[in-house]
């Protein structure tokens, strides 16, 4: 393919121009080089180099016990965090055999849910400002504030969340929390709406999106792609569907497909993705007034770390809390496999453990590493302008990318 | 949940790799079995390409490194059959100081960084391969840092030792 050298520069007969994109390039939202081979303005051939923001997770995950390593997740796919998060805590329940309770499923989805939401209106809206339109993103920039204003509610952060606990969440969500998930899903259809409106039916969006890097299924498929990209060349795989994990089949919504796979079809399947999104949290925020009130985690106190206050007055909280933080409890020698939808497609967990506290290896699943790869081949012959908006289109993030 | 149970998977492929695959074992619900390196990608072909199990989609390929085995470095493959909606994990198991094995670009495409990830940390060699270098580290790097011989951090450092904290 393409992956001869293409840095000698010698040749005095040589017609292209070697052209560096990145890797801090302002079209590019993020650490990407590819080094192109221009005929104008056209794209030759590239190879990408990726790795700049390497910090080897999978290295440190081998050394940090299982609740520690929350906080590396974050670190992936930095725009939906939650979704990462509540993976890692699955692939550990299922791991340690733990049986959350409805509630409990129902708080995650919403969490997971409203990042999906969060991470699709990035792409969306970077999307717009590669075309050469900057309202729509300034729209949606606020609605994802109040995105990170409702995990602020729920866990303290905004960006990296480190959002709930193995076993459960740390906290119950509060009335605030509640309140805002409520606000949203009353003022965020408009806005949503609206930005559709603007884009949509925009002559000049669909002439720069339409027919842009159309990847068919079979080419998509054979490279391993997942998640709105690949539902957009039209392959029905969600990972919320085939292998439902956090009580996805007790919720009715529908996966948006695409039949062309060019840019302006990842668009529309993202924008559909999150009016799903909406309707999952509405019937989540519907089945959450059926359950018991105040369950915020599952009964395993070998697992869940307890209330500070209990650890310094209750004895067995003491016992539990140094047993958990010392790692003193053994684990199955197994290995595991669990895998969520993540906002940028299958995000994977490959657990094995030999009992101890930490990982013997963990390997992530990154959907940006394995989307990514396609991007150098099928950028030859098309406009640099095209591959810009293409990658914008993958939504590549590059935490998720490097790990 | 599977159109196909793991159990007809199993029956076909013994019925075509006899012996040269071990007793499979379902961890967690996923067929997972070890075959050998000079077989591997007839079966990841089987696979694929059988008219009934289908799996056509490469989930993933990592590496795992157990010094005290004799042959102590494995590659991992996940693969999914998106039509059947069943996984199964193939690992196959490697000399140490000398891991190859034969590439799985030759059936997917997206195998190429895969490979390249696992060759980058592992130093598995992938037979084949188009273009098998490092990735995600510095080309200049001379080891291959996800090998269980290379600490994470300063080995000379006294004061995180296990034996401290009983284990």
């Amino acid at each position: 393919m393409m992956n001869q050298p293409i840095f000698t520069d010698n040749d005095p007969q040589k017609e292209t121009i070697t052209l560096n994109l990145g890797p801090t390039h302002p079209a590019t939202h993020g650490v990407f080089q590819n080094v192109l081979e221009m005929d104008g303005e056209r794209i030759v051939s590239g190879v990408s180099t990726i790795g700049y923001i390497h910090r080897a997770f999978e290295k440190i995950a081998e050394h940090r016990p299982f609740y520690q390593i929350t906080p590396l997740t974050d670190r992936l796919n930095y725009c939906s965090s939650p979704i990462n998060n509540m993976g890692w805590h699955m692939t550990v329940e299922k791991l340690l055999g733990i049986e959350m309770p409805k509630r409990v499923d129902y708080l995650r989805v919403i969490v997971m849910e409203l990042s999906r939401i969060s991470d699709h209106l990035i792409c969306n809206g970077i999307l717009g400002v590669d075309t050469g339109a900057f309202s729509g993103f300034l729209y949606l920039m606020e609605e994802r504030e109040h995105i990170y204003e409702i995990y602020e509610e729920i866990c303290g952060a905004r960006l990296t969340t480190n959002i709930g606990r193995i076993g459960g969440f740390e906290r119950d969500f509060n009335d605030i929390a509640f309140a805002k998930i409520k606000n949203f899903l009353v003022k965020f259809p408009p806005i949503l709406k609206e930005f559709e409106g603007l884009f949509n039916r925009n002559r000049i969006f669909i002439e720069r999106t339409s027919g842009v890097a159309a990847v068919d299924a079979e080419t998509a498929l054979n490279y391993s792609w997942s998640g709105p990209i690949l539902r957009a060349t039209g392959v029905d795989y969600d990972v919320r569907i085939n292998e439902p994990y956090s009580s996805y089949q007790d919720f009715d919504f529908e996966i948006p497909v695409g039949t062309a796979g060019d840019v302006y079809d990842r668009y529309i399947v993202r924008n559909e993705e999150m009016w799903q999104s909406l309707r999952i949290i509405e019937q989540a925020l519907q089945k959450i007034e059926k359950e018991p009130k105040g369950i915020f985690h599952a009964d395993v106190p070998e697992f869940y770390l307890p209330p500070k206050e209990d650890v310094y007055n209750n004895m067995e909280a003491l016992i539990y809390h140094f047993k958990i933080v010392m790692g003193e409890i053994d684990t199955p020698k197994t290995e595991v496999y669990h895998a969520v939808e993540g906002g940028n497609g299958e995000l994977g967990f490959y657990l094995v453990n030999d009992g101890g506290r930490s990982p013997y290896r963990l390997h992530f699943r990154r959907p940006s590493f394995i989307n990514y790869q396609m991007y150098a081949p099928m950028s030859a012959g098309m406009l640099l302008s095209d591959a810009i908006l293409n990658m914008s289109s993958l939504n590549v993030i590059a935490g998720e990318l490097d790990a | 949940m599977g159109k196909i149970s793991n159990q007809q998977v199993v029956q076909s492929l013994t019925s075509k790799f006899r012996d040269k695959i071990t007793i499979p074992t379902e961890p967690f619900g996923l067929l997972t079995f070890e075959t050998s390196s000079d077989i591997i990608n007839e079966v990841l072909r089987f696979l694929k390409e059988d008219k009934e199990l289908k799996f056509n989609y490469l989930t993933d390929i990592t590496g795992i490194h157990f010094p005290e085995q004799a042959l102590s470095i494995g590659v991992i493959y996940h693969l999914h059959s998106l039509t059947n909606n069943v996984r199964v994990r193939i690992k196959v198991f490697l000399d140490g100081n000398a891991p190859k094995i034969p590439t799985a670009t030759n059936l997917w495409n997206g195998a190429n960084w895969m490979e390249r990830e696992t060759y980058d940390f592992f130093g598995i060699i992938f037979e084949g391969h188009p273009n098998l270098v490092r990735i995600l580290n510095v080309d200049d790097m001379t080891v291959f840092p996800m090998r269980r011989e290379h600490p994470l951090e300063d080995p000379n450092r006294v004061d995180k030792k296990d034996y401290f904290f009983g284990r």
